[in-house]
């Protein structure tokens, strides 16, 4: 056993030598001249506005970028280093800009969400159900990543919830707790069931009955967008409200 | 050297040189990062030439021809895949093969090209419905009595048949030239497939072959675990009353009945004695993980920490320690406990750590380990394999994909894991030192692979 100690000791401190050697070495070499200024890093911003349309409407992508020699959009192509352009897609669309320069790639992306038009006969008869008013009403809590504290940007959110419902003490209703996909699946679930559980605790909290809340954790098991981008992966992390029939 | 196992050694001198010599006495060496897994997993001894030529039919059934195929390739390829012999290529074999003892030239083998140690050899023929195949393992430098095995096996004359006894008179070498450990070649592996549109449970051979699916819930089934006697499979659910433990009789086909606790109730686990079942539920609140006996009665809690603790694992060898995840600290870390609770361990130091499996032996886990992970700095998730004592890592993976849910086989030197490498989530397997690496499934999305206790 001592033996066998001493052959690690021995390996390391040979380790460290050569370490040790290594270092020695670099400081020997001939100091370098002035490196040259290094190329400035790209910068790149893109926004849409309005950011929600009906289909048919159209909406105006605004990009700035700077130090780039090669600008493009993800579904239009290239583009100018700056500027702006109308687009009226039909489905929600993430646009994904990439500028490349000397000094590296930046990227952005904004999304535009085009909200289908409600069928020609709920038109007709606009008398909305309790389902279609819950489903305006109560706004979803989001959540950062890997966490299951309500954020200062959702609080709002939460007490809108808490305030509605509290008015309409006849619905109830489910929290479905969801994750992005990158974690692994069981810790996910686990992940998920407390961000459930953090709404729910938010809405007790603020008087409304337990006894009409149930949570369910979906952890990464039914995403809401598919694509692997932080804007997809923030529209899964998320207390999701159902309505309970 | 690649860069991982560079900081694993930086790490290792780092550890020395900041005073915990104690951790490394019994470590032999360090020159070379993964000496210690190819010990402790009996992947590191010397492997035996070994030829395998093509068994001979001994009838003249016309079915001889495509169940010799068939046993042929499984035989070979549960050699191949052991990890205990290095087999003689078949280009380098004499023309005149042996089916039977009298047929062996000794040194037709014993010599270059072939150069062999060992020569397995034998015939299968098919009689009246039947499939009867005769094997001998010799040792063929030792001239004067060179019989190790002979055996003979008689089953139904089916592709199955076939199968089933290229299995059992490979794992009779196996367990000759293997340091006495059986081999894995009968052995199934339980996994997650959503072929059906549903997440549901299936299970195969250890090699893929026999595909098929056990559960039809329709809704979404994870986390399959079979029990170290085979006959009961324990996975999670998603249920009318939420996730929910079920419990699947093989014998009888169907679920048994279990009790539902409240909560989510996630990831079962296995005593090794099989009378006890590891999982986590956030029935009280947050996630926790309990132990019931097996039917379910007697729960109680073992963690009592802020933040989620999920995916129990037993000490396989002594069934006195539970590995879990824990999110105490901020993002997942294995850690290690006793069983009745005490004694938290804090096993990994960085990144997102999950899926803790332990070894056969009680030396080892091997776990999905994303070292480097946040927004802007995308690791990956690879498998890695740790030994408990030291805490020394070495990592199995480095192919890309996201890897994830490695599961030990019984034999200790065997892996088999889920990952995204192919283009979408599927089960792979390699030797516990990351060589041998294969892919099993290749229809749907494979996941949470379990490897049967035998």
């Amino acid at each position: 056993m001592k033996h066998q100690t001493l052959k690690v000791l021995a390996t390391v401190i040979a380790l460290a030598a050569i370490l040790m050697l290594g270092a020695c070495k670099k400081k020997a070499a001939p100091p370098p001249p002035p490196p040259p200024p290094p190329p400035a890093s790209p910068t790149a911003s893109i926004s849409v506005s309005p950011d929600t349309i009906q289909p048919g409407q159209s909406s105006t992508l605004t990009w700035q970028t700077s130090n780039a020699t090669d600008v493009s959009i993800d579904g239009i192509g290239a583009v100018q280093a700056s500027g702006s352009q109308s687009v009226s897609p039909i489905d929600s669309t993430t646009y994904h800009l990439v500028a490349k320069g000397a000094g590296g790639t930046q990227e952005a992306t904004t999304r535009l969400t085009v909200t289908q038009l409600p069928p020609p006969q709920a038109a007709a008869t606009p008398s909305p159900t309790d389902e279609d008013l819950f489903g305006q009403s109560v706004r979803d809590v989001y959540f950062d990543y890997d966490k299951s504290n309500i954020r200062a940007d959702q609080e709002a959110s939460a007490q809108g919830d808490a305030q509605f419902l509290n008015q309409h003490p006849n619905f109830n209703f489910t929290i479905e707790g969801h994750c992005d996909d990158r974690g692994s699946t069981e810790y996910n679930l686990a992940l998920g069931d407390q961000r459930a559980s953090t709404v729910k605790n938010a809405l007790v909290a603020a008087g409304v009955s337990a006894s009409r809340i149930k949570t369910i954790s979906y952890g990464k098991e039914k995403p809401f967008c598919l694509e692997d981008n932080e804007a997809c992966w923030q529209q899964n992390r998320r207390g999701h409200f159902v309505y309970q029939k | 050297m690649d860069d991982t196992h560079r900081r694993g050694l930086a790490r290792t001198g780092a550890q020395i040189l900041s005073g915990l010599l104690i951790l490394l006495g019994s470590l032999t060496s360090s020159a070379s990062a993964q000496d210690w897994v190819r010990t402790g997993t009996s992947l590191g001894v010397e492997k035996v030439r070994l030829a395998v030529p093509d068994f001979k039919p001994s009838t003249s059934d016309p079915q001889n021809s495509g169940l010799l195929k068939t046993f042929n390739d499984t035989f070979w390829n549960d050699l191949d895949n052991s990890g205990v012999v290095e087999l003689v290529s078949k280009s380098f074999y004499p023309l005149q093969i042996p089916g039977q003892p009298a047929e062996v030239t000794f040194d037709l083998w014993n010599v270059p090209p072939p150069s062999a140690a060992m020569l397995a050899f034998g015939n299968l023929g098919v009689a009246s419905g039947k499939i009867t195949v005769q094997g001998w393992l010799y040792d063929v430098k030792n001239t004067a009595s060179p019989q190790v095995l002979g055996k003979q096996y008689t089953d139904v004359a089916t592709d199955d048949g076939a199968r089933l006894i290229a299995h059992k008179f490979a794992d009779e070498i196996i367990l000759r030239l293997g340091g006495g450990i059986p081999g894995i070649a009968e052995s199934k592996i339980y996994f997650v497939s959503d072929r059906s549109s549903h997440k549901e449970i299936w299970v195969m051979d250890y090699d893929s072959s026999n595909q098929r699916q056990l559960t039809h819930q329709g809704s979404i089934s994870l986390s399959p675990r079979i029990s170290p006697d085979g006959s009961r499979l324990a996975f999670s659910s998603l249920t009318k009353s939420g996730w929910d433990i079920l419990v699947y009789s093989i014998d009888l086909n169907r679920l048994i009945s279990f009790p539902r606790f409240g909560g989510t109730n996630l990831a079962p686990a296995w005593s090794p004695d099989g009378t006890h079942l590891a999982l986590s539920s956030s029935r009280t609140g947050e996630s926790e993980v309990y132990v019931c006996d097996a039917n379910g009665s007697n729960l109680h809690r073992l963690t009592t920490n802020k933040g989620p603790d999920v995916s129990p694992s037993w000490n396989r060898k002594t069934g006195a320690q539970i590995a879990f995840v824990s999110g105490r600290t901020g993002l997942p870390q294995i850690y290690t406990m006793e069983s009745d609770g005490t004694n938290q361990q804090r096993m990994t130091d960085q990144g997102y750590a999950v899926s803790p499996n332990w070894s056969p032996n009680g030396q080892f886990l091997t776990m999905a380990w994303t070292r480097k992970y946040g927004p802007g700095d995308p690791g990956s998730s690879d498998i890695y394999l740790m030994d408990t004592a030291s805490k020394q890592w070495v990592q199995l993976t480095h192919d890309g994909g996201r890897n994830d849910f490695p599961f030990w086989a019984p034999d200790g030197r065997h892996i088999v894991f889920q990952s995204s490498r192919s283009g979408k989530e599927e089960i792979w397997m390699m030797l516990a030192d990351g060589t041998k690496l294969h892919q099993l499934t290749f229809t749907g999305r494979n996941t949470q692979p379990n490897w049967s206790w035998k």
